[in-house]
C-alpha cells in the first residue's frame, strides 16, 4: 500500500520516517532500560532464560509467516499445524514397537512430525499456488481441520510423558544455553541469509513485491509460492515439537492455540511490509522480542494479563501505522 | 454454456440446491430431523452466527476483512449481561453499544489510518477480548433473571424463536439496503474497484466506515443473543466465530475479493454449515458411525475446501486466458 505525504519535504528530517525504520528497535532499548530501572531482577540470567523460552517458538514461527508475508500471503494454519505435529510425535515414541529402543523412536518422531507439518505446508502452497486461491481461505481449510486432525489422531486425549531423549529439544541446556534458544537462532541466521543474499530471497521479494512482473521476468513464482508455505509448516512443525516437550505433555485442543495472530503481530511489528515485497527475519526477531517484553513487563509491575491484550493491539496498530509512513 | 456463465449459477443457486438435499436427506434419514425441536433449536443457535456473517458478508463485499467479530460478541454478551440488571432495553443496548464501538473503531482504523483491513481487525479482536476479559473479571456473568432478559434468547414470536426471528429481519433488511439503495450499491463498487469508485466521486470513505460499523453492531447484537441463550455474559467464547463466519460468506458464493455477493445465499452458507453440523450429530445418534467433534471439524474443513475448488475452477480459469 502507498501513502502519499504530498506535503512533506524530502530534504529534512523526517521524524514519521525515523521512527518507522527504528521505532520499534527505540521501543525495545527504552523496554529493558526502564526495566532494569524499575522492575526486580530484571538483569538476570534467569529472567533472560524466561522472556527466551517463552518467545522461541513465537520467533520460530514467525520466521516461517514472514517468508509466506513477503509473498504477499498470509499463512492462518500455523498453530493447527503446531497441534498436528505436537499430537504425532507422542504417538510414535510413546508406541511400544520401540520399546527398548527410545533413540530411534525419538528420531523417527522427529523426523515424521516435522514432514507431516512440511506436507502441511505443502498443501497450503499447492492452494494457492496451483488454483489462485486467496491465501487467507487457502489456510483457513487447515486451520479448521488440521486441528481436528489432531484430536482425532488422539481421541482429544492429553498425551503425557517423560522421554528425556525427546525433551532435550525443550529442556536442554549446552554451553548452559537451552536448546531451543539456539534452534530459535539458527533458524534465524539461516533464514535471514536466504532472504538477503540468495536468489530465492530475491525471487520470494519479488513475488511480493509485483507477482506479474516476477513472472515476466521468468521468476519460478508458483515455485516459490510451495517453497513458503513449506518452509512456514517446517517451522510450525518445530515449534509443536518443543512446545510440547517444554509442557511434557501434549494436548491437540492448546498446543499453538492463537499462534497465528501472535507470529503475524510479530512480523507486522518488525516492519515487514504486510502486503509484501519487503521483509526483515531481524525485524521480526525484534518485533517478538518487542512484544514479548512488553508483556512481560506489565505482568512484573502488577498489571493484569487482559490489559496486557489491548496494549499489544495498540502497539501493533501503531507498529502498522508507523511503517506506512516510509516513504521506502 | 459457457464458463462464466456456469459459475454465476454455481454461485447463486448451487449453495441452495446443497442446503435442500441437506434438509432432504435428513429428513429422509432420520426420524425427528424435522420435528419442531430440532428445526427451533437448530434455526436458534444458528441465529448468533447469522447475524455475524451478515456483517462479515457487506465487509467483504467491499474487498475488506474483519477478524474481529467473534471477540466483539464475546465483549457485547459480558456488557450486556452486566446491563441486563437495569433491565431488558439497557441490556440490549449496551451489548450493540460496544459493538458499535468496536466497528467504528475498526472503520476509522481503515478509512483514516489506511491500516490494512485484516491488520485493523486483528487488533480489535486482541483489544476487544482483552476488554471482555478485564470487564468480567476473567469469568462468566450471569445475567439477570427478574428483567426477563433471558426472554430474548427463549422466547418466542408464535412459532418463531425470537434470536431467529431477530436474524431474519436483518437479513431482510440487509437485502433491501444492498440491492436497493444507494449505499448498497456503492459497496459493490467498492470492492469492484475502489480508486475506480473514488474517482467516480462515490463516498469511499464513508460507506466503508458504516460497513465496519455495521459488522460491529450486529457482532454486538450476536452478544446480546449469547448472553441470552447462555444465561451469562461469555468473555472467552466467540473465538473462531470470525472464521466459521468467513466459511459461510464463501460458502454461500460471495467472492473473498469483493465487488459481488449476495445476502440471501449468505444465510444459506449459515444455515449449510449448521445443519451440516446437526446432521452429523444425527448421524452419531444412529451409531453406523461415530463422528466426535474432532471429525466434524475436519469434515467442515473438507467442505470448505471442496467449495472454494469448486470456486475456483469455475470462477479463475477463463481469467487466466484473458490476461
Amino acid at each position: 500500500m502507498t501513502v502519499n505525504a504530498p506535503g512533506r519535504r524530502l530534504d529534512s528530517f523526517d521524524v514519521l520516517e525515523f521512527l518507522a525504520r527504528y521505532g520499534t528497535l527505540i521501543a525495545l532499548g527504552l523496554l529493558i532500560v526502564f526495566n532494569i530501572v524499575f522492575t526486580r531482577n530484571f538483569a538476570t540470567l534467569q529472567t533472560l532464560n524466561v522472556n527466551l523460552t517463552q518467545v522461541c517458538t513465537i520467533v520460530i514461527v514467525a520466521t516461517g509467516m514472514t517468508l509466506v508475508i513477503a509473498t504477499g500471503g498470509i499463512d492462518l494454519s500455523v498453530g493447527s499445524i503446531m497441534a498436528i505435529s505436537g499430537a504425532l510425535a507422542p504417538l510414535i515414541f510413546l508406541s511400544p514397537v520401540f520399546g527398548d529402543n527410545i533413540a530411534l523412536g525419538v528420531a523417527i518422531a522427529m523426523v515424521a512430525a516435522i514432514s507431516a507439518a512440511t506436507l502441511c505446508g505443502l498443501f497450503n502452497g499447492w492452494l494457492v499456488a496451483q488454483f489462485r486461491i486467496q491465501p487467507i481461505v487457502a489456510t483457513l481449510v487447515l486451520f479448521i481441520a488440521g486441528r481436528g486432525i489432531a484430536q482425532a489422531m488422539t481421541n482429544s486425549n492429553l498425551q503425557v510423558f517423560r522421554v528425556p531423549e525427546f525433551q532435550w529439544i525443550g529442556l536442554g541446556r549446552p554451553f548452559g544455553l537451552p536448546v531451543q534458544v539456539l534452534l530459535m537462532v539458527t533458524l534465524v541466521v539461516v533464514t535471514a541469509w536466504l532472504l538477503r543474499r540468495s536468489r530465492f530471497g530475491r525471487s520470494v521479494l519479488a513475488t511480493g513485491g509485483n507477482e506479474r512482473a516476477a513472472e515476466l521476468a521468468g521468476i519460478a513464482v508458483k515455485r516459490t509460492k510451495l517453497a513458503v508455505y513449506a518452509i512456514s509448516g517446517f517451522c510450525a512443525g518445530i515449534a509443536g515439537l518443543v512446545v510440547i516437550a517444554i509442557n511434557s505433555a501434549s494436548d491437540a485442543n492448546l498446543v499453538g492455540l492463537g499462534m497465528e495472530l501472535d507470529a503475524i503481530a510479530a512480523v507486522a511489528v518488525g516492519g515487514t511490509l504486510l502486503v509484501g515485497g519487503r521483509a526483515t527475519i531481524m525485524g521480526t526477531l525484534t518485533g517478538a522480542l518487542t512484544i514479548q517484553l512488553v508483556r512481560y513487563t506489565l505482568l512484573a509491575n502488577g498489571v493484569p494479563d487482559a490489559a496486557a491484550m489491548i496494549v499489544k493491539a495498540a502497539i501493533i496498530a501503531v507498529a502498522v501505522w508507523l511503517q506506512q509512513q516510509r516513504r521506502v | 454454456m459457457n464458463r462464466a456463465h456456469l459459475a454465476r449459477l454455481v454461485g447463486t443457486y448451487g449453495v441452495l440446491i446443497a442446503l435442500v438435499a441437506l434438509i432432504l436427506f435428513g429428513w429422509l434419514r432420520y426420524e425427528n430431523f424435522l420435528s419442531p425441536f430440532n428445526v427451533t433449536t437448530v434455526v436458534r443457535y444458528n441465529s448468533m452466527f447469522a447475524l455475524v456473517a451478515l456483517g462479515m458478508c457487506f465487509v467483504i463485499m467491499t474487498g475488506g476483512i474483519d477478524l474481529s467479530v467473534g471477540s466483539t460478541a464475546a465483549l457485547g454478551s459480558v456488557a450486556a449481561a452486566l446491563s441486563s440488571h437495569f433491565g431488558i432495553i439497557p441490556g440490549i443496548a449496551a451489548g450493540i453499544g460496544v459493538g458499535v464501538l468496536v466497528g467504528a473503531i475498526n472503520g476509522l482504523l481503515v478509512t483514516r489510518a489506511n491500516i490494512m483491513p485484516f491488520v485493523a481487525t486483528l487488533c480489535t479482536l486482541l483489544a476487544a477480548s482483552g476488554s471482555a476479559l478485564l470487564l468480567s473479571g476473567q469469568t462468566s456473568v450471569p445475567v439477570s433473571s427478574t428483567s426477563g432478559f433471558i426472554s430474548i434468547g427463549t422466547g418466542a414470536l408464535w412459532i418463531v424463536p425470537i434470536p431467529t426471528a431477530v436474524a431474519l429481519i436483518a437479513y431482510a433488511l440487509g437485502s433491501l439496503v444492498l440491492n436497493y439503495t444507494a449505499t448498497g450499491r456503492t459497496v459493490l463498487a467498492i470492492g469492484g474497484n475502489e480508486d475506480a469508485s473514488r474517482l467516480m466521486g462515490l463516498p469511499v470513505a464513508r460507506v466503508i466506515f458504516l460497513v465496519y460499523l455495521t459488522s460491529g453492531a450486529l457482532a454486538g447484537l450476536a452478544g446480546v443473543l449469547l448472553a441470552a441463550l447462555g444465561y451469562a455474559g461469555q468473555p472467552t467464547e466467540g473465538v473462531g466465530w470470525e472464521l466459521f463466519a468467513i466459511a459461510a460468506v464463501v460458502v454461500g458464493g460471495t467472492l473473498l475479493t469483493g465487488g459481488s455477493g449476495s445476502v440471501i445465499t449468505t444465510l444459506a452458507g449459515v444455515l449449510l454449515l449448521g445443519i451440516l453440523f446437526n446432521v452429523l450429530n444425527f448421524e452419531n445418534g444412529e451409531g453406523w458411525i461415530t463422528l466426535s467433534a474432532a471429525w466434524q471439524s475436519v469434515v467442515r474443513g473438507l467442505f470448505l475446501l471442496a467449495v472454494i475448488l469448486l470456486q475456483a475452477s469455475l470462477t479463475r480459469s477463463p481469467q487466466k486466458k484473458k490476461v
